[in-house]
């Protein structure tokens, strides 16, 4: 009962906080055409290169090869282990889960593994260690606590994940289910509850935030369109 | 400068170096006086509630600016940008990393504006804003040059120069501004230009350069001021009227009008492109200087502007101009509508002199003899602002395609630097962003490391004897710093320079 709870809190803090952090963005106006250039010059290119930098991290390539490998060993890992974990959530389970499935159990692997690297860096390179704070090195551990807890349950000690997802399903119909008895479970569950609490008030706002970046969402057209924010248009009344 | 200023080693292996702290720790420019502040409403001096109202201008500028919020929140201190500006390379000072710059401002953010700060500073780097705080936006927030190359690298996009901005724009309004930039607002606001070369001097120097062209080519080219009905209104920084090189460039502009027969004129009340209202953060100002540039525009009657060599002036003609005066598309105020029935939109409004050079060359409207330029070896240098700030031509990147053609029809001796330094990843020259001053000048050599060792390998390589650029503050810059790396001070020179020398003027006699 206590973990039904949690997770409806954290469900709760975690929708609600983005939505208030999207809303936020959204209200916030661009007042000036500030793209990094050479930038698309429409809107069908402005997707493109959000998508290419969404799915490649095309900037981080150029960036550092290094932090780049390890960022898509984590974040490829991660999508293919939540994709992995739908079958938890979904009755019948979809069929490209099912298809995900098997490279899921993987990916924890490679997650873990692109978390160390990421976490390395932070040990390893002076330039890192010296703007890491305490919360960076925390996110890494609380990341990578998730990844390890999980794969112990999957590769050591079983959990019953019929329980499991009974549990999930009866949160889903709001008629909350025992979870099965299992110190991992607890531990990997309090985890991810944890993470998704603290979402909307942390770094992971890169997430969302990407998406919002003026230097990256901007069609590079100022001559043939004009640009003017709401604030910004009232000091053209004024004169 | 009591100091002695040596250039840094230039590195033996190109690595990035290790870091060194408070390696330009309190290196700080004079702080205007209340009579420069003032002139542009701005505080005279440190208020005594200087810190309520940083907070609060902190929070207004939160509301204002969709890239401040989000570029506070979204980094993740991945560190990609950590080895890519010019200041932290040249001073190796870990607060010269873009994200450690950001991260000044961060950290007050994270306490004042967010949850965990509030709760938990310590443990997500946040910190009260104290003196010794402000102390520091002031030194390292002038310690950026606002050129944007971290923005290339950063996955999220984060542009330090809009952190910087903002925090030059909480500084002025606390009372606590940088003399060098907001005295040359205040001679725009009240002169016209940056330099405050009052009207009858620019005259005077206009007609000299009319007879020393005459002497040298025995051609009349006109340096028209102040004329009615012209065809071209030419905004061009106001070095370009008597500092070296620029100079050249603007005999270069002169000969493209001539040989085009294309009639221009320069304008007195508005004798300035720049605009160092950029460089603070400061709408307001960067909206005054601008539409001092559609009043001139108005009053003159042209059909068409056009912008010289200048960087962080170009970046806010086309980035910035159709939004603060309605040059361009789509505004509705009444003057902008008369300026844009009075525009000839054929063209594009505003245009850059190498859109128009390069225009006339491919319509063969003039004629170039590259032959001229046959004792230099010419490199170019991506200046920052047109590189990463803005666009020429038709399609994304023609910054960087139209100049260099333009050199190429110019000189047969062109050669291009290390892929790593150029076009979009190309070095500031070290005194962009309103640091182009002396009591900068430490910074400045060691800023611009990283571009002379890029021209010290095509140097050695290739005999590379010239670079090129259109940017007044890079030809400044470049003319100070060449020295201290063992180079001659005029290797630097623009594209005009160029195309003044190779220009074949003959055709209209």
């Amino acid at each position: 009962m206590l973990f039904a709870a949690l997770f409806y809190v954290a469900g709760i803090t975690l929708a609600g906080g983005l939505v208030y952090r999207i809303s936020d963005y959204l209200r916030t106006p661009a007042p000036l055409k500030i793209p990094t250039t050479p930038a698309p010059t429409t809107s069908g290119g402005v997707v493109l290169r959000m998508t290419r930098e969404v799915l490649l991290f095309e900037s981080l390539f150029k960036g550092s090869l290094w932090t780049w490998a390890f960022a898509v060993l984590f974040h490829g890992g991660l999508a293919l282990v939540l994709m992995r974990h739908l079958r938890y959530f979904t009755q019948p389970v979809w069929s490209w889960v099912d298809l995900a499935q098997p490279f899921g159990i993987y990916a924890g692997f490679v997650m873990a593994i692109g978390l160390v690297g990421l976490w390395g860096r932070r040990f390893l390179v002076d330039r890192i260690r010296y703007i890491s704070t305490p919360s960076d090195h925390l996110m890494l551990a609380l990341l990578l606590m998730i990844a390890l807890s999980g794969l112990s349950m999957k590769f050591l000690d079983h959990t019953d994940i019929i329980g499991v997802k009974a549990f999930f399903l009866g949160l889903e119909h709001f008629d909350p289910q025992p979870l099965p008895a299992s110190p991992l479970l607890y531990l990997h569950l309090s985890l991810v509850a944890t993470l998704m609490i603290i979402f909307p008030f942390s770094k992971l706002l890169h997430a969302p935030g990407v998406f919002f970046s003026p230097s990256r969402n901007q069609p590079d057209n100022p001559r043939e369109h004009r640009h003017l924010s709401s604030w910004a248009a009232k000091l053209e009344s004024e004169s | 400068m009591a100091t002695e200023i040596t250039a840094p080693p230039y590195r033996v292996i190109p690595i990035i170096p290790a870091i060194k702290p408070g390696a330009m720790e309190g290196l700080k420019p004079f702080v205007a006086n209340d009579k420069i502040q003032e002139a542009l409403g701005f505080p005279g001096g440190l208020v005594e509630d200087w810190k309520d109202r940083a907070i609060a201008k902190m929070g207004d500028l939160l509301k204002k600016y969709r890239s401040l919020k989000v570029y506070l929140d979204a980094c993740v201190h991945c560190g990609a940008c950590s080895d890519k500006c010019h200041y932290f390379i040249g001073t190796q000072d870990p607060k010269n990393m873009p994200v450690a710059r950001q991260d000044l401002m961060r950290s007050v953010y994270r306490r004042y504006f967010t949850l965990p700060g509030k709760l938990f500073p310590k443990l997500v780097g946040a910190r009260e804003l104290t003196k010794e705080v402000l102390d520091e936006w002031y030194s390292y927030y002038h310690q950026c040059s606002e050129c944007r190359r971290c923005s290339v690298f950063c996955p999220y996009g984060i542009d330090t120069a809009e952190i910087t901005m903002a925090a030059r724009e909480i500084l002025d309004s606390v009372g606590y501004g940088q003399k060098y930039s907001n005295e040359i607002i205040g001679k725009v606001n009240t002169i016209g230009n940056n330099l405050g070369l009052p009207g009858p001097a620019l005259e005077d120097t206009l007609a000299g350069l009319e007879e020393d062209v005459k002497e040298d080519t025995g051609i009349d080219v006109r340096f028209p001021l102040d004329v009615k009905g012209a065809e071209v209104l030419l905004i061009t920084p106001s070095a370009d009227f008597f500092a070296e090189p620029h100079i050249d460039s603007l005999i270069g502009y002169a000969k493209v009008f001539h040989a085009a027969g294309i009639s221009w004129t320069l304008s007195s009340m508005s004798s300035e492109a720049g605009n160092f209202g950029l460089f603070i953060g400061n709408y307001e100002q960067m909206r005054k200087i601008a539409l001092r540039i559609r009043q001139a525009a108005l009053e003159l009657g042209v059909k068409r502007i056009v912008v010289g060599e200048c960087g962080h002036a170009w970046r806010v003609a086309y980035s910035f101009w159709n939004t603060l005066t309605g040059i361009g598309d789509g505004a509705e105020d009444r003057f902008a509508l008369q300026l844009q029935k009075q525009l000839d939109q054929r063209y594009r409004q505003p245009a850059h002199i190498c859109e128009l050079t390069w225009d006339l060359i491919e319509k063969q409207a003039i004629t170039l003899d590259p032959e001229a330029n046959d004792n230099l070896i010419v490199t170019f240098h991506d200046s920052c602002n047109v590189a990463r700030g803005s666009r020429m031509g038709e399609m994304a990147g023609g910054q960087f395609e139209i100049p260099r053609s333009i050199i190429r029809a110019a000189a047969n001796h062109f050669v291009d630097m290390s892929d790593a330094t150029t076009r979009e990843k190309t070095f500031c020259c070290g005194g962009g962003g309103g640091l182009l001053t002396d009591d900068l000048m430490d910074l400045r050599v060691k800023g611009a490391l990283p571009r002379m060792e890029a021209l010290k390998e095509v140097a050695d390589r290739d005999g590379v004897n010239f670079m090129a650029t259109i940017c007044a503050i890079c030809k400044t810059q470049f003319s100070k710093v060449l020295p201290y790396y063992g180079f001659n001070m005029r290797m630097v020179g623009g594209v005009h320079q160029l195309v003044s020398n190779a220009i074949r003027l003959g055709d209209k006699e």
